[in-house]
């Protein structure tokens, strides 16, 4: 599974990356997590705001930090 | 209510004489604070509501999609007062509108409304002054995004965007945009949208205390009409000179505000404080290097220039009517 944090690099963006990769380490799961903040990439996937959590290129949430729980429903758990 | 209870905390548990500048200090901070938390949660969450129910997307599929006359400028600058945006969100909000084939004049109005009209500020308008004059913050702010985007969207600007957003422009798909509405039913939004609010609280709790914190300590120990004699309304370039020194700097609404407040209660007029409070959280210098990725230089001069006059003469404009 991929995971993408897209975000230019404001507080929110971090947060949001953070959530993330506790809850990949948290629970040992193999995800590559990445963060994009090449504004042209982020672009590509035709979002307004950030920050924006994309599984398998697909945009799942957009415009705010997720909690743990959001994050571990859409990795599966 | 809140009143009586900084008086009681304030005076007779704390047990400090409410005659002394101490007392006066303490009591401002613990009676604004309290009822600014309470405000900008109440406030948060109406707007986080309304969100849940017109996205961002839904705007721009709307605007993108309806011929309005004029009225695209108008529910741009509101969507940009009631749509709470980190300020990094301002570039892809910025390409997706035009991306989207939404015209350069709406998007800036969009892109001028989002930080000057912002929950927060609202809510220390609505703590500090009172309603009447946030209702002449909130009015002027969206009017000033209305003109201003208007005015830079009669000037063709579009040769000084950036080439890629150029490129972007052209390849303008006039998005056959895959937005599918969430059908989430409202009661299971709401601990959603309740925790939004808190966390927009709680995001901006320190700026508060610190800003309320400085302003209750002028607040006791500043004597009254201070000011007054450098940036009363007499000094024709009192509003000038306070929206240039705004400008290039930022500041959280959540701390100008109280210390604003104190400003006008020892004697600057109203209309050069709001002038300088939207010139603090509109323009910046952070923002400037922000927009440069979509932007040339000459256009955010250009920009800037344009809101900065306007921001000016609606200074003057309020110290005039006030």
């Amino acid at each position: 599974m991929e995971v993408k944090v897209l975000g230019p690099g404001c507080a929110k963006c971090k947060t949001a990356y953070n959530v993330v990769e506790k809850v990949i380490k948290e629970n040992n799961l193999d995800v590559v997590l990445t963060k994009v903040d090449d504004i042209m990439e982020m672009m590509s996937y035709n979002i307004l705001s950030t920050p924006a959590i994309v599984v398998d290129s697909e945009v799942k949430i957009k415009g705010r930090v997720p909690s743990e729980n959001e994050i571990k429903e859409l990795l599966g758990l | 209510m809140i009143q009586p209870f900084a008086d009681w905390l304030v005076y007779s548990i704390f047990g400090i004489d409410a005659a002394t500048p101490l007392g006066v200090a303490v009591n401002f901070f613990v009676y604004d604070t309290i009822k600014i938390i309470i405000l900008l949660f109440c406030i948060s969450f109406v707007m986080g509501i309304i969100n849940a129910y017109f996205p961002i997307e839904r705007l721009r599929q709307y605007l993108t999609t309806h011929k309005l006359y004029g009225l695209d400028y108008f529910m741009a600058a509101l969507f940009g007062g009631i749509t709470p945006f980190c300020s990094c969100s301002s570039v892809p909000l910025f390409i997706g509108f035009v991306k989207g084939g939404i015209p350069l004049g709406v998007t800036l109005t969009f892109l001028i409304a989002s930080p000057l009209v912002s929950e927060v500020a609202i809510a220390m308008f609505l703590g500090s002054f009172g309603v009447k004059a946030t209702l002449i913050y909130v009015i002027s702010g969206t009017v000033l995004s209305m003109i201003a985007g208007y005015i830079l969207g009669r000037m063709r600007l579009e040769p000084y965007l950036s080439d890629w957003v150029k490129n972007a422009q052209m390849q303008s798909n006039a998005q056959s945009e895959r937005w599918e509405v969430e059908k989430t039913p409202f009661l299971k939004r709401l601990p959603t949208i309740t925790k939004e609010s808190w966390g927009i609280v709680r995001g901006v709790l320190l700026y508060i205390i610190i800003g309320i914190g400085i302003g209750a300590a002028m607040h006791g120990y500043v004597p009254e009409g201070f000011f007054e004699q450098y940036l009363s309304s007499e000094n024709w370039w009192g509003v000038p000179l306070a929206v240039v020194l705004a400008v290039p700097m930022y500041a959280n609404p959540a701390s100008v505000v109280p210390v604003i407040e104190v400003f006008v209660a020892k004697g600057i007029p109203l209309g050069t404080a709001i002038a300088f409070m939207m010139a603090i959280i509109g323009l910046s210098i952070p923002e400037a290097t922000m927009l440069k990725k979509v932007m040339t230089w000459r256009l955010i001069g250009i920009f800037f220039g344009v809101v900065t006059l306007l921001i000016i003469i609606s200074g003057y404009l309020f110290n005039w009517i006030l």
